[in-house]
């Protein structure tokens, strides 16, 4: 099968039901061996047991912004080639992203708590972080409001690519500003600064993760399509009961 | 594993809030699965076809 056939629903529901059940059993997996890895972990010297928070939230942050990345793509997709499928993976994606935002800003407020002695604090990762949740729920409340899938998706293309500078602020926004946050620790100039008995389970949560996304998204697309069936289906009911 | 020391109850609240998104997800993508599915199979009782003549739960 090629890349080209997959611009066929029908050919990529066929894949899906194919690969999704294999996916479904590798995030399992890797997801069990991630969190005993991460029970297993030692101590930080520092911040105690709260560390075991980061490999939760670490994955959850990363794919907050990944997520819209893949949407970005998607849009150019919808907006440039025209793919029959990128609307459909862009609309699927939303409300996933939006879940793992809303993780990561969940989790790093439990995590700030006890070190920082604060939930939330109005700095620059946090502040563009919680910009970004709220333009994922714009973009699932643009894709409810107009009934139109083809119109909604140039619609949602487009804020999804002006959405995307967001990206860049977000992951630069330690450096640039003095934010109570702490410095990337892993995706750094120079390595990591974390001992491989974090960064081991870090990097198999994250993985774990990201399949989880990759097996979501493939399932939600696929039931993205079947909408869309059941919605020609409709109109084409209505049709005949007109004429 | 060692103890979760005095945050005890951030790290377990971390992970339970996780892990209930996570499957609110996994459940809520497989219940909109199976209402596509039943509307679907609803429609092709009604009598209504795809034009390709396929099923329209055909996968």
């Amino acid at each position: 099968m090629t890349l080209i056939d997959l611009a066929n629903p029908t050919k990529f529901l066929s894949l899906t039901a194919r690969v999704l059940p294999w996916l479904a059993g590798a995030t399992a997996i890797l997801l069990l061996i991630g969190f005993y890895q991460a029970a297993m972990a030692p101590d930080d010297y520092q911040q105690g047991a709260t560390a075991k928070i980061m490999f939760v939230h670490v994955p959850n942050a990363w794919l907050s912004m990944f997520v819209w990345g893949v949407m970005s793509i998607a849009a150019l997709g919808t907006l440039v080639w025209r793919h029959p499928l990128a609307d459909v993976a862009a609309k699927a994606a939303t409300p996933i992203g939006a879940a793992f935002t809303f993780l990561a800003l969940v989790t790093g407020s439990l995590w700030g708590r006890p070190m920082w002695g604060t939930y939330w604090e109005w700095d620059a990762r946090m502040t563009s972080v919680l910009i970004l949740f709220l333009m994922y729920l714009g973009l699932m409340a643009l894709w409810r409001a107009v009934d139109d899938p083809s119109r909604a998706a140039r619609a949602a293309a487009v804020l999804t690519l002006v959405g995307a500078i967001n990206l860049p602020i977000i992951k630069f926004s330690v450096d640039w500003w003095n934010t109570l946050h702490q410095p990337a620790a892993v995706l750094r100039m120079g390595g990591t600064s974390l001992d491989k008995a974090f960064l081991i389970p870090l990097l198999v949560m994250a993985l774990g993760f990201s399949l989880l996304f990759v097996t979501l998204h493939l399932a939600a697309m696929r039931n993205e399509i079947l909408r869309r069936r059941v919605r020609s289906l409709q109109m084409m009911q209505a049709s005949q009961q007109a004429a | 594993m060692t103890s979760l020391g005095p945050h005890a109850s951030f790290i377990v609240t971390s992970y339970a809030v996780v892990a209930a998104m996570v499957l609110a997800l996994i459940g809520w993508i497989a219940i909109d699965y199976r209402h596509q599915k039943a509307r679907l199979r609803d429609l092709e009782a009604s009598g209504v076809t795809r034009r390709s003549g396929r099923q329209a739960t055909e996968i």
